[in-house]
């Protein structure tokens, strides 16, 4: 009875998402947003890389609130491991050689890839949120091939707060200057260069911290609580 | 071109069948692992090198290490 159920359930739905699905266009424009985006974006935004000059220009508001929600998330999940009582810290088994080394070693180039990835943000693919997701592998494998060396959780806390405060002047900053939140207040130089896109790569620098320090944290209250 | 993506897709079709279907927890997370790697080299063949990177980084990397510290506090067979 409850099999025939779920199978009478699993058509209908089914047969929703089939409905959905096949009235979309796949491979034809939809709308003409997304030509103006690419006739206009770099000369708009200054910003080569149009999926940037997307998420942090002409949608920037959208991206505050996906870091919001990483932050909550973050908040979340502190606030729950914060009961639990035994916190012992269990390496049962130390690190090899090669991992500590090869951990020594490969840390600080991690950190300057995630650097570079979310400084050249508005030139190559990549930005705020894919940096600082490399920092925080960077860190993830610190804990596994040094896990005695302790990185204290309140850096994370100041750098995760600066970068989210950072953010919010920006958009504060240009809502004096030009009148709207997230406004490109400053020159936008010249495009293809490194100082170009006026506000962009302030604000993925702000988001790149945000996010490593976030992810990191993360990373730092499961193991410590395991 | 088409049969680089057609093993993309059925390399995470298989990965995602043997993470419901692995019993040993440690395994499932593994093969959701492989789905994520997958999806991130399908999507930088699709052009979208930006979604492919987050994907490889956060989905390949930091999820499959919180699942494995989670299997770690808990029990390995399902």
């Amino acid at each position: 009875m409850r099999k025939i159920f779920s199978l009478i359930i699993l058509i209908i739905l089914a047969l929703g998402v089939y409905i959905c699905i096949s009235e979309i266009p796949f491979g034809k424009p939809g709308t003409a947003v997304g030509n103006y985006y690419i006739e206009k974006g770099i000369e708009e935004t200054g910003a080569v890389n149009i999926v940037t000059s997307i998420v942090l220009n002409y949608r920037g508001f959208d991206t505050l609130g996906e870091v919001t929600i990483l932050f909550l998330a973050s908040l979340g999940l502190g606030a729950i491991l914060a009961t639990v009582q035994n916190k012992t810290r269990g390496v049962i088994t130390p690190p090899s050689l090669i991992l500590t080394t090869a951990c020594r070693f490969l840390f600080p180039f991690i950190l300057m890839f995630g650097a570079y990835i979310f400084l050249h943000g508005h030139l190559t693919p990549g930005g705020g949120f894919q940096g600082g997701a490399i920092i925080a592998s960077g860190f993830l494998l610190r804990y596994l091939g040094c896990p005695q060396k302790r990185i204290r959780q309140s850096s994370f806390v100041a750098i995760e707060s600066l970068g989210g405060i950072a953010f919010i002047i920006i958009g504060l900053l240009g809502f004096t200057a030009g009148g709207f939140f997230l406004f490109n207040f400053l020159p936008k130089g010249v495009a293809n260069t490194l100082l170009s896109a006026g506000i962009i790569p302030l604000i993925y620098i702000a988001i790149g911290l945000k996010v490593g320090a976030e992810m990191a944290g993360i990373i730092d209250t499961l193991i410590e609580e395991s | 071109m088409i049969i680089i993506i057609t093993s993309l897709v059925i390399t995470m079709l298989a990965g995602a069948i043997a993470a419901c279907a692995l019993r040993d927890l440690l395994s499932a997370a593994i093969a959701s692992c492989l789905v994520s790697l997958a999806a991130a080299i399908l999507f930088y063949f699709l052009q979208a090198p930006d979604v492919a990177m987050a994907e490889a980084s956060i989905g390949a990397a930091l999820v499959t290490a919180i699942l494995v510290i989670a299997i770690r506090r808990t029990e390995r067979q399902e």
